[in-house]
């Protein structure tokens, strides 16, 4: 995701170009064919990506169905107003941000610690050891983990259910209860992808001058104190990159292991705004209704993102833009 | 790594119990990742009230194909399996297709609307129509229902873009370039005969990770198709494990059966087995193509 700080190219290199004259006929003459080879991908995202953004539009419009995309007659907030005043909206606002700020913190702080630990290990094979068997679950599908969920989890003869047993808590059923469901959710999201996201800091590690340590070394610096003064800067300006990307997900939760989650018993929780549209719009075909709370998500998560990212130039100097 | 003042002192106390710690982290972390999956695959091979009762839990006890010949006579498996990977190499395919020519011609410099055709892509990473939107283009479209859903929706990953342009950029010297045109090269040569044979790398790179997307794609069934034939096996999976649908020998259904009942006991065993069949592939590829994954994440990360 970082790859996204990488937006800019030599402005200044271009503009110099641009300055030495080169009128758009030459430029179409000299470089006609490197727009053959881009002009692919930019059909596929304007059709896929930029013609449903046109359709944002059906959350002020009612829907027709022969007018698709288009859309009907013009509402206004009518959509918005109903969702507002929903019965559901705390409801699904609360689930959603709970839900993702647990995920957001624990999913932040996980992959960072486990970076420091594997830093440590002295040995190359060890280390490359340790870091392939901390990725394998990242390439697992969402509907095999929710799969193990459920055998591990089974009130009956789950594995994890046997074990929590030892403690004295019999038969707990984690799948079908309120309370459990966050944290099964979040501890099953770190199983699955700190590893992976440590790669990141681990190569901001790799970096950092042995020169460093050694001089710690020679003032006398602890094994934790080395830690806290030289690897934890280190890791700092990736940690704000991740950080303002994150923010632009604020109400974004993963739909399909919420879905594939969700059940009568723990629906209280579980009923989040994606969850919402899909059962809204696909399942009942309130398309206009559905469009309107979509809307709502993506711009509350686009607005944390710049503010993020405003927050982010000002205090470090680090931003994607 | 080895530490350069390592060989310095010697260990203190201090450096005795950080060791100790070390590799007490080490265990629980390795043992973490690992156990889960390990469990699952002598579970599936287990005696199932063995494995119910906890009385497995290191090596397989009393072998025990049954949940493996149920899975071999279901047929919807085997077809789910087909159509994922009919998709997968259709569509990697066709990423590759469409990303890598992108990717280079975004990555000269002299290229004068790269500023803001980046800015096109990326745009989408951050801001899109949402589902509903979605849904009507691929109705208009007549994809609904459609195996074409599957691939083209999905052809450009803009991720995989950026990353694949950050690898053009910063290890295709100037100078190739520059030579090859003096021998009147133009770009389309450059790019077939010098630019992809030295990006074997990323090539593999971003072929695997859009590989791994299609293997792992449920959404795309769940909302876009309803036809059963056209469902790629995630959604046969989410029907086995999760929704506990009746395999055909009348078994897995969690119908009827008490809390650690003996069909109860069977359906499990079956299901350790279809999550060992499904992510086997991923598995067994895994540690040969594991330093690739890598190499993506770090010229993901590589600042412009």
């Amino acid at each position: 995701m970082t790859a996204a700080t990488d937006l800019r190219p030599a402005a200044g290199a271009e503009r110099a170009r641009r300055r030495a004259g080169a009128g758009p006929a030459r430029h179409f003459r000299r470089q006609w064919q490197l727009w053959v080879m881009v002009a692919p991908a930019i059909a596929f995202v304007a059709v896929f990506a930029y013609v449903p953004m046109y359709g944002l539009q059906l959350a002020f419009r009612e829907f027709d169905f022969a007018a698709g995309l288009a859309g009907g007659d013009w509402v206004g907030l009518k959509y918005f107003r109903q969702f507002f005043e929903s019965p559901q909206f705390w409801t699904l606002i609360r689930n959603t941000v709970v839900i993702s700020v647990s995920t957001l913190v624990v999913g932040f702080i996980a992959p960072i610690a486990l970076a420091l630990l594997v830093n440590q290990v002295l040995g190359r094979r060890r280390k490359q050891f340790l870091q392939t068997a901390t990725y394998l679950p990242h390439f697992i599908s969402v509907v095999v983990i929710v799969g193990m969920l459920q055998v591990f989890l089974s009130p009956s003869s789950g594995l994890i259910t046997r074990f929590v047993g030892l403690f004295g808590v019999e038969g707990a059923n984690f799948l079908g209860s309120a309370t459990a469901f966050v944290p099964v959710y979040v501890i099953s999201d770190v199983w699955q992808h700190a590893g992976w996201n440590s790669i990141i800091y681990l190569a901001a590690l790799a970096g950092v001058s042995p020169q460093l340590y050694e001089a710690a070394r020679i003032d006398g610096a602890g094994r934790f104190s080395i830690i806290r003064h030289i690897d934890v800067p280190a890791l700092a300006p990736t940690m704000i990159v991740l950080l303002i990307l994150n923010m632009g997900q604020v109400l974004n939760t993963g739909f399909e292991k919420i879905f594939l989650m969700q059940n009568p018993l723990n629906l209280e929780v579980s009923e989040v705004i994606a969850t919402y549209v899909y059962k809204i719009g696909i399942l009942s075909n309130q398309f206009s209704y559905a469009t309107a709370i979509g809307l709502f998500n993506t711009l509350i998560n686009f607005a944390f993102l710049v503010v993020a990212n405003q927050i982010a130039k000002r205090v470090s100097n680090t931003s994607l833009w | 790594m080895t530490r350069p003042f390592a060989a310095l002192r010697r260990d203190t106390p201090g450096d005795i119990a950080f060791k100790v710690l070390l590799g007490l982290g080490c265990a629980l972390v390795l043992f973490t990742a690992l156990y889960p999956i390990y469990f699952v695959v002598i579970a599936s091979v287990s005696d199932p009230a063995m494995v119910s009762t906890g009385q497995v839990w290191l090596v397989p006890r009393d072998l025990s194909w049954f949940g493996y010949e149920q899975i071999l006579a279901d047929e919807r498996i085997w077809n789910g399996y087909r159509n994922t990977l009919v998709y997968a190499l259709v569509g990697t395919a066709l990423n590759l297709l469409v990303t890598m020519p992108a990717a280079f011609a975004l990555s000269r410099r002299e290229f004068r609307p790269r500023r803001v055709l980046m800015f096109f892509f990326a745009f989408t990473m951050f801001f899109s129509g949402g589902l509903i939107p979605m849904y009507l283009l691929l109705r208009d479209l007549s994809l609904l229902d459609n195996w074409l859903v599957f691939v083209l929706p999905s052809a450009v990953n803009v991720f995989n873009l950026i990353i694949a342009r950050s690898f053009f950029e910063h290890s295709l010297p100037e100078e190739l370039h520059e030579a090859a045109s003096i021998d009147g090269a133009n770009y389309f040569q450059f790019f077939l005969k010098i630019a992809l044979p030295l990006s074997m790398p990323i090539l593999s790179v971003i072929g695997l990770y859009y590989l791994v997307q299609h293997w792992n794609d449920f959404f795309t069934g769940l909302v876009f198709v309803r036809d059963y034939d056209l469902q790629p096996l995630q959604i046969v999976l989410r029907d086995i494990l999760i929704s506990n649908q009746a395999f055909s020998g009348g078994a897995g259904g969690a119908g009827g059966a008490g809390a650690g009942g003996y069909a109860q006991q069977y359906a499990d065993q079956i299901k350790y087995g279809v999550i060992v069949v499904s992510t086997l592939p991923v598995i067994i590829l895994y540690p040969f193509l594991q330093r690739y994954f890598e190499k993506g994440v770090m010229i993901g990360a590589v600042k412009g």
